[in-house]
């Protein structure tokens, strides 16, 4: 199967939650974008629907919005989000050959994701970290010294 | 604690939690303290801090303070771990993975002796 | 307890006791009893202060002072100088100056801690840690003591300025704020430091968030806002919990919210996550972003000190420039403006990074020489190799050259030089560097990092990449430089925002200073610093090649061939330049031409 479009009550528990917890106010649209992203891992058409009548804002601004940022994504993305860090200092402390072997054992482009669904990999900016390089965040958890030979042994811990 | 409603309120708190420091020091208290800012996240420091608090319950090791930190400005050396007994001075681990840090709670906390192979010059 | 007014303590590791340490301990001892201080100064024996090298070695406290190669004959002058004097003797100080956590030895001269005090000392989800370091004590005697003009006057005769790198007087700021007419006002701190490789910030913000929420608390006071937001970017999300925290803990401790310490004055402060965007760290396209809106930058005037977030009058402060705050109202503008220069005062954070013996985050009076900070401070050039250019203020910044080693660091030598202060970041390059590739990468990312707004930033960008880009490939065209030069003006001078008129700062710098490597690229098809894998070419040397084969069968392109004992041989045309050669080489036969 596919990478996993979400269900429609899906998004609405989604939607309603970020509402609730930010308010239905304009100036809390990338505080709720985000907060969908992070529930769902990309913002679907459906939700930036849902968002548009509730907070009385134009479709074509809310999407204006989610694809400005890096960060917000329109497409649906794996269950896991790889990100790495492609700065100069990371890049110069071994962070190509991080890279390298990332692209090769997910068998990934940046900003493709896995055909079973489990993975997409995306590319940050620094997270101003450099004395650990290079980086690599996955979901929430951030791991620093990371060398190509661990790549495999830190991919195991996500199912 | 209270709101803060005066200067001397403000004062009061600030001489409280002087005090509290002087007889942390005074009473040869050990304090653990563990640099959590995202570069000692990244480079391990919440394994380090299990390990620390794993290592207190499993050797039943008492009236030990575990704090935390930001960064100090030596990332390259995290994750970092300091200790203070008392008021001798302040030992500063580097690179602790959660087996040095099970030694140092063990060696040093526990036992007194510095574990000089992981102390860092700062 | 008996109590010692001083402690000393010698190192007595092997290395020391070699050199004598415990000589050393005595004659500190007699001379103690022989001075009659004996019952004031402890000596103590310990290990591992780090110098053993230059040893025997001790760290005197309160001070943290740390003397090396002090021999038993020095003893009386030292106890002299020291314990009955109370003067540092400079001559057996600890020559290194790195970076050093302030408990254990002071940060040697060339280092001041004004911003960076708190880091890594106290438990920043403690607010009572701060209290204890005179935290908010500076919001208690402006809000009991001080007008808001007094509080302005005072932040104007401190000399601080804009430390988010465009230097702007930091009390006309406010003043013009407070001045801006208008019943609503706010005060923004610009988290959302963005540069590769600086985190002065995220360092602050993890390790002391206290010190930006009481700056923060005091310019509110000053120009009138009551409501307050701090602007961080989402790549920090741990600064974002630990400010999170802080705000929690200040205001259930009363010092934020209604009525702050019983003085009236009302003021509340929220965090706002970015989502990833560079551009959003120039304060219009962050307060766009704050209003819920794309990052994107509108033209000044009206300045956010008129018309800001909501079109009402808003002061933006970078967060280090907010945590100078509390200090310069607690020990007086007087004290903080004897650091630095006639017109650059206080302290800067750098991030220093690259070719450097010691990287990391430093903290300097300004008008420090260059030449300090990379020899002194960051220990030199690694590997003893010679000293290139040092990029400054981040992808807006320039490349500075040898020849201005002792410029001193403020913001107008540093605009003289072709560059800026920026938010501090420092890239040490040494002579194994390419120019034209170093302006190339920076130019990758602001062409990325372009809001696409701007006409001239979205597409000037992106024409000198490929420019620069086609150079490194061999393929630059008479002409090149002087198209460059041209559009590099016309980015400048026509860019609506910060990003799109520093943007060509890294090229117009190299151009200034190493316009021998790119007429080099173009004429002659040569890197000569041998980066640029276009045009370099990896040979065998006949002598040293043992005829091994590893080079062989390590090439992925299977470019090298030879019998083995016989000298191996590259063919140009099928090598890639990966290098794999040149590193699995025992003989150091391969070598680039």
């Amino acid at each position: 199967m596919s990478v996993e479009t979400k269900s429609s009550e899906k998004i609405l528990e989604a939607v309603n939650a970020a509402i609730e917890k930010y308010g239905a106010k304009q100036e809390e649209l990338i505080p709720i974008l985000n907060e969908v992203n992070r529930r769902l891992g990309y913002i679907p058409t459906e939700a930036m629907e849902q968002i548009s009548r509730r907070l009385k804002e134009p479709k074509s601004s809310l999407f204006g919005v989610a694809s400005f940022y890096h960060m917000l994504s329109t497409k649906p993305r794996g269950r896991h989000v790889i990100q790495f860090c492609e700065s100069a200092p990371c890049h110069v402390v071994g962070g190509r050959e991080v890279f390298e072997a990332l692209k090769e054992t997910l068998g990934l482009e940046p900003n493709e994701t896995s055909p079973d669904g489990k993975w997409t990999l995306i590319t940050t900016s620094c997270l101003g970290v450099c004395s650990v390089g290079p980086v690599i965040v996955i979901d929430e958890d951030i791991y620093g010294n990371v060398d190509a030979r661990k790549v495999p042994e830190i991919l195991a811990r996500y199912v | 604690m209270p709101t803060i409603k005066s200067l001397d309120d403000l004062k009061r708190i600030r001489e409280e939690a002087l005090e509290k420091r002087k007889v942390k020091t005074a009473s040869g208290q050990v304090q653990v303290i563990v640099g959590m800012g995202t570069c000692g996240i990244a480079a391990g420091a919440r394994d380090a801090m299990k390990a620390i608090l794993e290592t207190i319950q499993n050797e039943n090791l008492e009236g030990i303070i575990v704090t935390q930190t930001g960064c100090i400005g030596l990332c390259e050396k995290e994750p970092i771990v300091q200790v203070v007994v008392g008021d001798q001075p302040k030992v500063t681990y580097g690179k602790v993975s959660p087996d040095v840090a099970r030694q140092i709670m063990k060696e040093h906390v526990k036992n007194g002796n510095v574990l000089k192979e992981y102390v860092i010059q700062v | 307890m008996k109590y010692y007014r001083s402690h000393v303590l010698v190192c007595v590791d092997p290395e020391c006791l070699q050199k004598g340490a415990h000589e050393l301990v005595d004659a500190l001892q007699d001379e103690l009893v022989a001075t009659g201080l004996i019952d004031e100064v402890q000596v103590l024996e310990t290990s591992r202060i780090g110098g053993c090298s230059l040893g025997p070695e001790m760290m005197v406290y309160p001070e943290g002072v740390h003397y090396v190669g002090v021999t038993p004959d020095d003893v009386p002058y030292l106890v002299e100088e020291h314990f009955l004097k109370g003067r540092v003797v400079n001559k057996f100080q600890m020559p290194t100056t790195k970076i050093v956590d302030e408990e254990l030895g002071a940060p040697t001269q060339k280092e001041v801690r004004i911003v960076l005090r708190n880091c890594g000392k106290i438990d920043p989800e403690n607010i009572e840690d701060y209290i204890a370091e005179d935290g908010y004590q500076a919001l208690a005697k402006v809000l009991t003591e001080m007008t808001p003009e007094e509080v302005i006057d005072t932040v104007l005769k401190s000399g601080l300025r804009g430390r988010g790198g465009a230097g702007f007087p930091t009390g006309k700021k406010w003043q013009f704020t407070r001045q801006a007419p208008g019943e609503i006002k706010y005060v923004v701190c610009n988290a959302d430091e963005g540069d590769p490789g600086a985190f002065m910030n995220r360092r602050v913000l993890e390790g002391d968030p206290h010190s930006v929420i009481e700056g923060m608390i005091i310019a509110a006071y000053a120009i009138g806002a009551h409501q307050g937001y701090i602007y961080c970017r989402a790549e920090y999300p741990v600064a974002v919990s630990t400010l999170n925290i802080a705000i929690q803990q200040a205001r259930n401790l009363g010092l934020l919210g209604k009525d702050i310490l019983g003085s009236g004055f009302d003021f509340d402060l929220e965090v706002r996550m970015g989502a990833g965007a560079f551009v959003c760290g120039e304060e219009t396209a962050l307060i766009a972003s704050i209003e819920g809106r794309r990052g994107e930058p509108r033209p000044r005037p009206p300045f956010p000190a008129v018309q800001g977030l909501w079109n009402k009058p808003t002061n933006v402060n970078n967060v280090e420039t907010y945590a100078n705050i509390p200090q310069i109202i607690l020990k007086g503008p007087e004290w903080y403006a004897s650091y630095g220069t006639e017109k650059s005062k206080g302290t800067k954070t750098f991030a220093l990074a690259g070719d450097l013996n010691h990287t990391g985050l430093i903290e300097v009076p300004l008008g420090i020489s260059l030449r300090e900070i990379i020899y002194d401070v960051g220990g030199g050039i690694k590997d003893g190799k010679a000293f290139k250019a040092v990029q400054i203020g981040g992808p807006m910044g320039g490349c500075v050259p040898a020849e201005y080693l002792d410029l001193p660091l403020d913001y107008e030598s540093l605009a003289q030089a072709g560059t800026i202060m920026g938010s501090g970041g420092m890239i040490v390059l040494d002579e194994d560097t390419c120019m034209v590739d170093v302006a190339r990468y920076f130019m990758d990312f602001t062409q990325d990092e372009s809001c696409g707004k701007c006409t001239p930033c979205r597409v000037g960008t992106r024409r000198i990449l490929e420019i620069l880009t086609r150079i490194c490939d061999g393929k630059g065209q008479d002409g090149d430089i002087e198209l460059l030069e041209n559009l590099c003006q016309e980015i400048r001078t026509n860019s609506l925002c910060g990003l799109g008129q520093g943007a060509p700062n890294p090229v117009v710098s190299t151009l200034r200073y190493f316009r021998d490597e790119y007429e080099a690229h173009i004429y002659e098809k040569r890197c000569p610093a041998k980066v640029c894998r276009a045009l370099i070419r990896y040979e065998i040397l006949p002598d040293a090649c043992t005829g091994c084969t590893v080079c062989a069968r390590n090439c992925p392109v299977n470019a090298i061939s030879g019998e083995r004992r016989q000298t191996h041989v590259i063919d140009p045309d099928t090598c890639i330049r990966c290098g794999i050669c040149m590193q699995v080489c025992n003989f150091n036969a391969v070598v680039i031409e």
